[in-house]
C-alpha cells in the first residue's frame, strides 16, 4: 500500500479543495493579505531554488541536494510562530528557512561549503544552521532533533518565557526510538512543543505502510497524552490553521500537539536517489494535481490577490538573485585550512594545536571534490 | 575543613553551583525526590524544586536529548546517567549531537552539558553495573572526559566543568564513592580541566592511573617502597584533553612507565597513552611501557575480583619494567 490520496480520509483537516477553492462549510483562517502574499513569495523562491540547485547537481557543479517539491505548504507551519520561537528542522523544509529570513546567499554558501558558509564548511549540503533565526543545526541521523526540541521547550517553560518549539520530521522517523522518547517526555512535561510529522509517503524507498500498523501517524499521539491532528499538508490554509491552534495551545501552557501533515514526495529522496526503481511512476501524477503551490495560487486568484505579472516578476527576480548568488559563491574560497580545528571546543587543547601545526606544515593537496 | 566522601563532594559541588547559577538544572532517573540511587543529588530537590531537579521518564536518550535542547536554549543541564553501563541508548545523542553541535553549526551552538555517571566495578554489579567505557568517549571529538579519584578533586573538577562551555562526560568511581574520604573546602574552588596530579613523587617508575585505579596504584607504590623501589604515581584526572606535559616530564625523570586501567586492554586508553609517550620521549625510555588492565572479556560477575587490576599485579609490572 502506498500513501492514500488526501480526499479519501475523513479525519483529515482541509480548508481548500484540490483546485484551491474553500470547501463548503470550511472554516477559512483569517490570514492577513500581506502574510499570504509573503507565503506565496517564499513558496515560489523555494520551488525555484530547488529546481535550480538540482540542475546544478545534475551538471556536476554541486555535490548533493534534496528537493522539497510538492511538500512546500507543510514548511509554513512555522509561519504563525513568533520570531522568538524555536524551530528544530529536518532536512526538507527549505521554505521555513527562507520564511525566517535565511538569505539566498547564505543558503547557497552553505551548499558549497565556502568561506562564508554559516556553518563554515563543516557539513554537507542542506545541513543549515542559523542561531540568529532560532533555527537549530540540522543533523542527518533522523529523529535526534525531537527530544532536543522538547528540551528547549522545557527550558523556555522553566525560564518563565512563553516561547514555543516546533520540530519537523518525516513519517519514517516516527519509527525511531527518538520519536517515542521525545513525544513521551513532551507529554509528561506538558512541554510547549509542536511536532510536525511530514508524511510524504516515502522514506527513501520504503512506503509509509512499512513504518507503522497504526491507523495514522497522528493516531500515535494518544499514547503520549496529547492531541494528534491530521492535516492536508498540501493545503496551506489548513496547515496554517492547525499550526496556529497547536502553537496557541502550547503557548497557553496546555502542552504539546502532534500534527501529521499528509503530503507526497513527488521526486527522489535526494540527488542520489532514483524512485523509478521502487515505485509506480504514475503515483506522483495523482499528487501533482494536489500541488500546494498551485492550490495557493488558485486561492489567491479567488481572493483577487494574484496576477500573472506578479508571479512572472517573482520568477525573474529570484532566478536573477540565485544567479547572482552563485556567481558570488564562485568567487569565494573554501574555508581557511586552520579553521578545521576551530569550534571542536571553545579553545583547542594541545592535541588540536599540535595537529593544526602539523597540517599547516604539509604540502597542499588538490581537493578532489572541488566543484566550480 | 569538613571531611567528605566522593558522593558528598559531588552533591556539594552541585549545590554550590545551583545556588550560584539559576541556569543549572539536574535531570535523570530517580535524581529528584529520591536523590539518586547513590544519593548524589539528595536534598537538592527539596532546596531547588522539581523544575530544576527533574525526575525524567526512564530513557537515557531522552535524558541526554532533552538536556541538549535545554542547553541550546540557555540552561546549563547536568544530567545523570544512573550507571555508565546504561549510557549506550544515549550514545548517538552524545557522540553525534552533543559533542558535535558547536562544530557542525560553525560555532553558533555551544552545548554546555555535563553528564555525570558512575563507572567501574568492584560492587558486585556484574556486566551491567561495572563497566569503564571511557575510551569510547575519549575517541569522540568535541567531548571532554573527566575522571576524578577523590572527594577534593571531584568537587573542584565538577565545579570547573559546570563553569565552562564544552560538553563533558564526568565519570565518578562508584566503588569508592563512600570509601574515599578527605578534606573538602565548603566554599568555592576549582581544579583546572586538563591537569594531572602527581599524588606521590618517585624516581624509578611512573605509574599512570585514574578513577578507581588511583588507590590501587598508590597501594602498589607503597609496597614497592618497602622493597626499595621509588615509584611516582600520577592521577590523570582529565582523560581528554590529558596532561601530556606532566606525563612526559615524569617519563623523562623515571624512564619507566606502567599504566593501570580497569577497562578492557585492547584499544583501551592505555594504548593511546603509550603511543603519545613513546612519540615524545623514546630516548628516555629504559623499558617498554607496561599495562595492567581489565581483560578483553565482558565484565564478569562471580570472578570480578580476578578481573580487576590489583596492587600485586601492578607491583609485578613495576618489577618487570625494572628487570627488562
Amino acid at each position: 500500500m502506498v500513501a492514500v490520496p488526501a480526499s479519501e480520509k475523513d479525519d483529515l483537516r482541509r480548508v481548500l479543495d484540490d483546485e484551491g477553492k474553500p470547501l463548503p462549510g470550511a472554516r477559512v483562517p483569517n490570514i492577513a493579505d500581506a502574510t499570504l502574499t509573503k507565503i506565496f513569495d517564499v513558496m515560489m523562491l523555494t520551488r525555484i531554488m530547488d529546481d535550480r540547485m538540482m540542475r546544478l547537481q545534475r551538471q556536476g557543479r554541486l555535490g548533493f541536494y534534496m528537493k522539497s517539491i510538492g511538500e512546500e505548504a507543510s514548511h509554513f507551519a512555522v509561519a504563525p510562530l513568533r520570531d522568538a520561537d524555536w524551530i528544530f528542522p529536518s532536512y526538507r523544509e527549505q521554505g521555513a528557512w527562507f520564511w525566517r529570513g535565511y538569505t539566498i546567499q547564505q543558503f547557497i554558501d552553505q551548499l558549497f561549503g565556502n568561506q562564508d558558509d554559516p556553518v563554515k564548511g563543516r557539513q554537507m549540503p542542506v545541513h543549515h544552521s542559523a542561531k540568529w533565526l532560532h533555527m537549530v543545526s540540522i543533523s542527518s541521523p533522523v529523529g535526534t532533533q525531537i527530544p532536543q526540541a522538547v528540551g528547549a521547550a522545557y527550558a523556555a517553560k522553566v525560564m518563565g518565557k512563553d516561547d514555543v518549539s516546533m520540530v519537523y520530521f518525516g513519517e519514517g522517523t516516527s519509527s525511531t526510538g527518538e520519536f517515542h522518547v521525545g513525544m513521551n517526555f513532551a507529554g509528561v512535561w506538558k512541554a510547549p512543543c509542536v511536532f510536525i510529522c511530514r508524511n510524504n509517503g516515502w522514506a527513501i524507498s520504503v512506503p509509509s505502510s512499512t513504518q507503522t500498523a497504526a491507523k495514522s501517524f497522528a493516531a500515535k499521539a494518544v499514547g503520549y497524552g496529547m492531541p494528534g491532528i491530521r492535516v492536508d499538508g498540501n493545503d496551506l490554509l489548513a496547515v496554517w490553521q492547525v499550526a496556529s491552534e497547536a502553537i496557541a495551545r502550547a503557548r497557553a501552557g496546555d502542552g504539546p500537539t502532534l500534527i501529521e501533515a499528509l503530503t507526497y514526495r513527488v521526486q527522489g529522496h535526494s540527488s542520489s536517489d532514483d524512485p523509478s526503481v521502487y515505485r509506480d511512476p504514475k503515483e506522483p501524477e495523482i499528487w501533482e494535481k494536489k500541488d500546494p503551490l498551485n492550490r495557493l495560487r488558485n486561492y489567491l486568484k479567488h481572493r483577487g490577490m494574484w496576477t500573472e505579472a506578479w508571479e512572472t516578476e517573482l520568477w525573474e527576480k529570484y532566478n536573477q538573485e540565485i544567479t547572482d548568488a552563485l556567481a558570488a559563491s564562485d568567487k569565494k574560497h573554501a574555508p581557511a585550512i586552520e579553521t578545521m580545528f576551530d569550534d571542536v571546543y571553545e579553545e583547542p587543547a594541545w592535541n588540536l594545536r599540535e595537529q593544526r601545526a602539523y597540517l599547516l606544515a604539509q604540502n597542499r593537496s588538490k581537493n578532489p571534490h572541488h566543484h566550480g | 575543613m569538613p571531611t567528605m566522601n566522593i558522593i558528598e563532594a559531588v552533591r556539594n559541588a552541585l549545590q554550590t553551583q545551583m545556588r550560584a547559577d539559576a541556569r543549572v538544572v539536574i535531570l535523570g532517573e530517580d535524581v529528584g525526590k529520591f536523590g539518586g540511587v547513590f544519593r548524589a543529588t539528595s536534598g537538592l530537590y527539596d532546596e531547588f524544586g522539581s523544575d530544576r531537579v527533574i525526575d525524567t521518564p526512564l530513557a537515557e536518550s531522552g535524558i541526554i536529548g532533552t538536556a541538549i535542547g535545554m542547553a541550546l536554549y540557555g540552561l546549563r543541564p547536568v544530567p545523570e546517567i544512573q550507571f555508565s553501563d546504561f549510557i549506550y541508548p544515549a550514545f548517538d545523542q552524545i557522540v553525534n549531537e552533543l559533542a558535535k553541535f558547536r562544530y557542525r553549526s560553525g560555532g553558533q551552538y555551544p552545548c554546555p552539558v555535563v553528564i555525570r555517571t558512575p563507572v567501574g566495578g568492584g560492587i558486585r554489579g556484574g556486566h551491567y553495573h561495572s563497566q569503564s567505557p571511557e575510551a569510547l568517549f575519549i575517541h569522540t571529538p568535541g567531548l571532554k572526559v573527566v575522571a576524578p579519584s577523590n572527594p577534593y578533586d571531584a568537587k573542584g573538577l565538577l565545579l570547573s566543568c559546570m563553569r565552562q562551555n564544552d560538553p563533558v562526560l564526568f565519570m565518578e568511581p562508584k566503588r569508592i564513592y563512600r570509601a574515599s574520604k578527605g578534606d573538602v573546602p565548603e566554599g568555592e574552588y576549582t581544579i583546572e580541566i586538563g591537569k594531572a596530579s602527581i599524588v606521590r613523587e618517585g624516581t624509578q617508575v611512573t605509574l599512570l592511573a585514574w578513577s578507581g585505579m588511583v588507590s590501587i596504584a598508590e597501594d602498589a607504590a607503597k609496597q614497592a617502597e618497602q622493597a626499595g623501589i621509588s615509584v611516582e604515581v600520577i592521577d590523570l584526572r582529565t582523560l581528554m584533553p590529558f596532561d601530556i606535559d606532566t606525563l612526559i616530564a615524569s617519563t623523562q625523570k623515571t624512564g619507566r612507565v606502567v599504566i593501570v586501567h580497569e577497562a578492557p586492554r585492547t584499544c583501551g586508553f592505555g594504548a593511546e597513552l603509550i603511543a603519545a609517550i613513546q612519540e615524545r620521549a623514546m630516548e628516555y625510555l629504559e623499558a617498554p611501557i607496561m599495562r595492567v588492565t581489565g581483560f578483553d572479556t565482558p565484565f564478569p560477575y562471580s570472578l570480578e575480583h580476578e578481573y580487576l587490576p590489583n596492587a600485586d599485579r601492578v607491583l609485578g609490572a613495576i618489577r618487570q619494567t625494572l628487570e627488562w
